[in-house]
């Protein structure tokens, strides 16, 4: 198909006994927003730095517009821009330097990259800081900045590893604005995360990775379908809940019952939920509630539902990263 | 042409960057100047004896310029990251990699004509062999960069860089004729002798400057172009193997 841009099939790589991509294959089209969604160690760095040149794969192909990038690692560099997961910018220089060393690398011309410098620092909303070193940014800065030198060159395919972990809220929102502006313009975005927001908020298809693998690759829309019409409550409780799933179920066979962990419950059913009676008998199992919310499906329910991963380490992943 | 404006700018760069900052003229000239001295009153012999220490002084203001800079150009781009920029550019990895040592090749080059300048106004130089002199400088400039270069890839920190230099660095001084003749060396010192590049850098200075020689300049040339090539795809083998994952 010509509106395959990047093409990947059967890849491996394993560091020691860590096999960090077991059997790893997919397609990213022409245009696409691609989410590759997993919580950390999944292999999602590991898969940007194979496909961008910078580690080797043990088995597999990839193909960028066609290229064979295991044959010619080199050969698609021109075609691709990477912002990887830190900052790999020259904290001596400033950041106006930074961009024209990095739109030389591609051989820009010199008229050329101080427009296109100027003009990226306007948008990045850089400006003020443009003659200041790297090296004194904030998180933020350093991060825009990062995007923006992975783009001087007008890449056609953009690698974006986690662009949002660990810098502040709005730096976060200005960043997703970015990305959601250049995949207006059409560039072809491959994003790795750990935050399940900003994948369902920014990408057209996901890709969710465990261990190495790809367990489900979908349009959001598609992916949360099967939760659509589906109702959902959460239930925070004082003290220990462990025992009390399997007894819920025998005593309400038309709702499910999950343990989210030894103090929260998820009940989830197709027909409306009937919260008082439910309330009522968990009273009278001297059940302390300390929190009880309906909540709408989201890609987080389908990401746990079809990764086993618990929400729980979701969370603190995402308290992490924040 | 586009790849010749990224090989020109990462020159730039890193002439701007980290060739021409204070602790770099301390190390790479500084230094050899005070070892000079040092050897020139403990021989207690005067100005005339200048043209048989210059050869070392030029040699060693070559290795220590060079091999110094390649710790900090190449192990700590490595180690803060943005050396990966470099190997995201649409470059071959060769010719990014003569980028790379080209500004150490020039800053050696630079750091030899100190010590030429300053003999000019001591003594005569008429007699030095210019055509000779300044391939043997580059060729010396050259086979030091790539031996920095050979060092920095095969290991993880700035320190482990300088601390192995000096392995060789040092020993180098001793072991290649610069001050003294290979010759005077104990008899199972000399084979060590001839398994180092900075020998035959050496025996053509000397040769060029004032005359002496053991080897002809045609074998010295043929086996030190040899040394920067080996070194240089010794290097290069190092990055594909130990960076590139």
């Amino acid at each position: 198909m010509n509106n395959i841009v990047i093409s990947v099939n059967g890849l491996k790589k394993r560091y020691d006994e860590v096999q960090a991509i077991a059997d790893m294959t997919f397609n990213l089209y022409r245009g696409e927003l691609f989410g590759f969604l997993g919580p950390n160690g999944a292999g999602k760095t590991t898969t940007i730095n194979i496909l961008t040149g910078l580690a080797r794969p043990d088995a597999g192909t990839i193909r960028i517009e066609g290229i064979d990038c295991i044959a010619k690692p080199r050969a698609a560099q021109d075609l691709i821009g990477v912002v990887p997961d830190e900052s790999n910018l020259y904290p001596e220089l400033t950041g106006y330097d930074n961009l024209c060393f990095c739109a030389t690398l591609y051989g820009i011309s010199k008229k050329e990259r101080i427009k296109r410098a100027n003009s990226l620092l306007k948008s990045f909303r850089l400006l003020d800081a443009a003659h200041r070193k790297f090296g004194t940014y904030s998180k933020g800065m350093k991060r825009k900045l990062t995007i923006a030198a992975g783009i001087i060159h007008q890449p056609q395919i953009l690698f974006l590893d986690e662009p949002t972990t660990g810098i502040d809220v709005a730096s976060a929102r200005q960043i997703r604005q970015l990305i959601a502006d250049l995949h207006d313009q059409g560039t072809t975005i491959f994003l790795t995360t750990h935050y399940i927001e900003e994948a369902e908020r920014l990408c057209d298809r996901i890709a969710f990775i465990v261990n190495g693998r790809i367990v489900r690759t979908d349009t959001v829309e598609n992916l949360i379908q099967p939760l659509q019409d589906k109702r959902i409550m959460h239930f925070s409780f004082k003290g220990n809940i462990t025992l009390y799933p399997d007894i819920l179920q025998n005593d309400f066979p038309d709702l499910k019952f999950t343990l989210l962990n030894k103090e929260k419950l998820r009940v989830e059913s197709t027909q409306p939920i009937k919260v008082g009676k439910l309330i009522r008998y968990l009273e009278e199992q001297e059940l302390e509630i300390t929190e009880a919310k309906k909540t709408q499906p989201s890609l987080e329910d389908i990401f746990v539902k079809i990764t086993g991963i618990e929400a729980d380490i979701i969370r603190k992943e995402k308290l992490r990263g924040n | 042409m586009k790849q010749w404006i990224a090989f020109w700018n990462i020159i730039v760069k890193d002439m701007k960057t980290y060739y021409l900052k204070p602790p770099n003229i301390s190390w790479g000239l500084i230094f050899p100047l005070a070892w000079t001295a040092m050897f020139f009153i403990r021989s207690g012999s005067g100005l005339e004896d200048l043209q048989s220490i210059l050869p070392g002084v030029i040699a060693v203001s070559i290795l220590f310029g060079t091999t110094s800079m390649l710790a900090v150009t190449v192990t700590f781009e490595k180690k803060n990251r943005s050396f990966e920029r470099l190997l995201l550019a649409p470059i071959p990895l060769e010719l990014l990699m003569i980028a790379k040592t080209g500004g150490a090749i020039l800053f050696g080059v630079a750091n030899a004509f100190v010590p030429v300048l300053i003999a000019a106004f001591l003594t005569n130089l008429t007699r030095v062999n210019w055509y000779i002199f300044l391939p043997t400088v580059f060729l010396i400039s050259f086979a030091s960069t790539f031996l920095g270069f050979f060092i920095a890839v095969a290991v993880s920190e700035v320190f482990e860089a300088q601390t192995f230099s000096n392995f060789f660095r040092f020993p180098m001084i001793f072991l290649c004729g610069l001050f003294f003749p290979i010759a005077n060396l104990p008899i199972f010192l000399r084979p060590l002798s001839y398994l180092l590049p900075l020998t035959y850098g050496a025996d053509l200075l000397h040769k060029t400057i004032h005359g002496d020689h053991y080897i002809s300049c045609v074998l010295n040339l043929i086996i030190l172009s040899g040394f920067c090539f080996f070194l240089f795809i010794a290097s290069l083998h190092n990055i594909k193997k130990r960076w590139i994952l």
